[in-house]
């Protein structure tokens, strides 16, 4: 059943992937409508599947690689949603959904196998860890397709070249406050995902200095990345363009500290 | 009933020089003492004046085009007592398909001199209310400008036909559009008071700047124009040490030499703590340095990077005329194939009233020669001769109201009003 519910999920966030990717092109309302629906039905079959796991394994879904990297793609999703709430970027889907699939695309690949809960009172800092962690990295997730947008309407306007995009991406004010937004939001998640993380990794230890340097310092790449950005623009006015490639190297860096901390 | 017959005769700013044009031209008062001149021509039944300052056309249905084609364009000069003989090159003429076509270009904006704008549908729209006040158009050119509207809408939101701007200060205040969110917390500042920055602040202000300072090396000017901005005025000399304020600026003095320097916009970029400016140079000599747009998050159009703007502008909207002509010819082969309908339903009912009459002759005649029938069993006789030939015909009017919705659908009905001797 539950493999049932992933490949339509899988299935769904392709189909609504190509659709907003159509629309960047086609500008047909129905085909944002289109697109829009069906990104809530794959939410739904996601929530689904990862509600079926849950029940089987009797714990959330953060043990193992694949449970965390199905509930990143979640954890966006909904984040996306809020930000089409708030605020109505029309493409920001054909920059953000492509991450969704591949996310959710690279979690079919890994291993399903349970992973049995650890019941020690350690385990709730982990737990706090990895959701912490997951949600900033989510609100990472959207700062990189606003960044992205940020670039090539940036871009476009600069070297005075306005091509199709520039009449259909939203001001750079509006990409900028996007990012800064989220930025500030997942921001303190991450950060606090990130002291949880080394709580766990105390009281599991009980030493500040065993850490595992290969699993530990990407995250403090990232970190410091992300902190530039954030203390950046609040201190010394690193806006715009500045921003963006920050939120972009950030993202870019969490790709790769996922493959040295998960995997 | 003959064929449906539309024609237009026009002129209109691709044929015809100004000159000529405004004399051609038809006042509402003009167009309703024409009403009855027109339909002095016996082979004009429907018809409508469309005229504006880019084109004098009459469209008509007629029962004849060429005749009809020739008193238009006769009726046209002498009403306006020009001499035929000078004016009949600048005539285009169009038949059926190609005056349909012609008018759904024309009311969505794709024969205007300027693709796409707005003006020219209200103005075919007037026309066509004021000739239906006058009576004077009739089912065919009613259903025709009903399409032509519901067409003109539908390209201008379904086509970029008008989405971009093609003036340059629109494509200013697009630009600015772009840079900033919207433009109702923002600062706006004229260094100089051209009149094409005057304009271009005007056209921001209506759409929501609220400070606006002005700075002239003449203060005077400076006050002037603010007030008319509902602005302030800055000293010239202080004006550099205020650029920080403003999220716009547009210049345009006579200075000969650059007078907004790179160190000078640094420095006020700095105190914005990195905000974005939006420097419009209109004049000309430019009035700021170009290295300028290096800066980051500094954004530098002059004069002439406008007008490249403005020609791309133009050429996508050529590109988006070209979608919207696709669409069009859509449009117009299903309004000839409602004008072919409307052929078929009167032949059908001649072909039927014909039939009809021989039956009628027929069963009476024999009805004459057998008397030893009953009335009753005479009654019988005709409802079956009634039956035989509606069934005859079901088929054939079935398969002619179809035919007519085809591109050769009058090839069918020629065909058929010929065999059936309808015509003679």
């Amino acid at each position: 059943m539950a493999n049932i519910t992933f490949n339509t999920t899988l299935l769904i966030y392709l189909l609504t992937m190509l659709g907003h990717t159509f629309y960047l092109v086609n500008r047909k309302p129905l085909v944002k409508s289109v697109s829009f629906f069906s990104l809530g039905l794959g939410l739904f079959f996601h929530t689904i599947t990862i509600g079926l796991r849950s029940m089987e394994t009797g714990h959330g879904p953060y043990t193992t690689g694949f449970e965390i990297t199905s509930f990143f793609a979640w954890v966006i999703v909904v984040i996306f949603f809020i930000t089409e709430w708030k605020y109505k970027i029309k493409d920001l889907g054909a920059f953000v959904i492509p991450i969704v699939f591949l996310i959710f695309l690279y979690s079919a690949f890994q291993s399903r196998e349970y992973s049995l809960i650890d019941e020690s009172a350690t385990m709730f800092w982990l737990t706090m860890h990895r959701t912490l962690s997951i949600i900033g990295y989510a609100a990472f997730a959207i700062a990189f397709g606003a960044a992205v947008m940020y670039l090539i309407q940036e871009n476009q306007v600069k070297n005075k070249k306005l091509g199709v995009m520039y009449f259909r991406m939203p001001s750079l004010e509006v990409l900028d406050n996007l990012n800064c937004k989220v930025i500030a939001i997942g921001f303190p998640l991450f950060t606090l995902g990130f002291m949880t993380g080394s709580i766990w990794n105390v009281k599991t230890d009980e030493s500040l200095f065993s850490w595992d340097i290969m699993r530990t310092w990407p995250l403090i790449a990232v970190w410091l990345i992300y902190c530039c950005v954030f203390f950046g623009r609040l201190l010394v006015g690193w806006r715009g363009k500045k921003a963006a490639q920050g939120a972009i190297l950030g993202f870019v860096a969490i790709i790769f500290s996922y493959f040295f901390h998960v995997v | 009933m003959a064929e449906v017959n539309l024609i237009l005769v026009g002129v209109n700013h691709k044929t015809t020089p100004v000159e000529i044009r405004e004399k051609l031209a038809f006042t509402k008062g003009k167009i309703e003492e024409s009403v009855d001149h027109l339909f002095n021509f016996p082979d004009i039944i429907e018809h409508t004046i469309l005229s504006t300052c880019n084109r004098v056309e009459i469209y008509a249905r007629a029962n004849c085009q060429d005749s009809a084609i020739k008193s238009i364009k006769q009726f046209i000069c002498d009403f306006h007592g020009l001499s035929l003989l000078e004016l009949e090159d600048h005539f285009y003429s169009y038949r059926n398909k190609e005056a349909v076509e012609h008018l759904f270009r024309v009311s969505s904006s794709l024969d205007s001199m300027i693709l796409g704008e707005a003006q020219i549908l209200g103005q075919v729209k007037e026309a066509y209310s004021l000739a239906r006040d006058l009576r004077s158009t009739g089912l065919v050119l009613n259903q025709l400008f009903e399409k032509a509207f519901s067409i003109a809408k539908k390209v201008r939101e379904e086509t970029g036909i008008a989405e971009r701007s093609v003036s340059i200060s629109s494509a200013a205040v697009e630009l600015a559009q772009k840079i900033f969110d919207d433009l109702e917390n923002h600062t706006v500042m004229l260094v100089g008071t051209g009149e094409m920055a005057e304009l271009a602040a005007k056209h921001l202000i209506s759409y929501g700047v609220k400070t606006v300072y002005v700075t002239s090396r003449t203060y005077e000017r400076a006050a002037n124009l603010a007030r008319t901005l509902n602005g302030s005025a800055l000293d010239f000399e202080a004006f550099k040490n205020e650029l920080h304020r403003a999220d716009i600026v547009i210049t345009s003095t006579s200075a000969p030499n650059f007078i907004i320097k790179k160190e000078i916009v640094e420095k006020a970029i700095h105190e914005r703590k990195n905000k974005p400016i939006f420097f419009i140079d209109i004049a000309v000599p430019r009035d700021i340095e170009p290295d300028v747009n290096d800066l980051e998050n500094v954004y530098l159009y002059d004069i002439d990077d406008l007008h490249v703007v403005v020609s791309a502008n133009i050429k996508e909207r050529e590109k988006e005329a070209e979608n919207a002509m696709n669409f069009i010819s859509q449009e117009v082969t299903k309004f000839n194939n409602w004008v072919g309908a409307l052929d078929a339903v009167p032949t059908i009912v001649e072909i039927r009233k014909k039939a009809e009459n021989i039956r009628k002759q027929e069963i009476e005649k024999t009805l004459k020669k057998i008397s030893h029938l009953s009335e009753n069993d005479k009654q019988l006789l005709r409802q079956m001769s009634s039956s035989m030939v509606n069934k005859i015909l079901h088929k054939p009017t079935i398969k002619l109201k179809q035919k007519t919705q085809s591109e050769d659908g009058h090839v069918y009905l020629k065909a058929i009003r010929h065999l059936f001797h309808l015509d003679d």
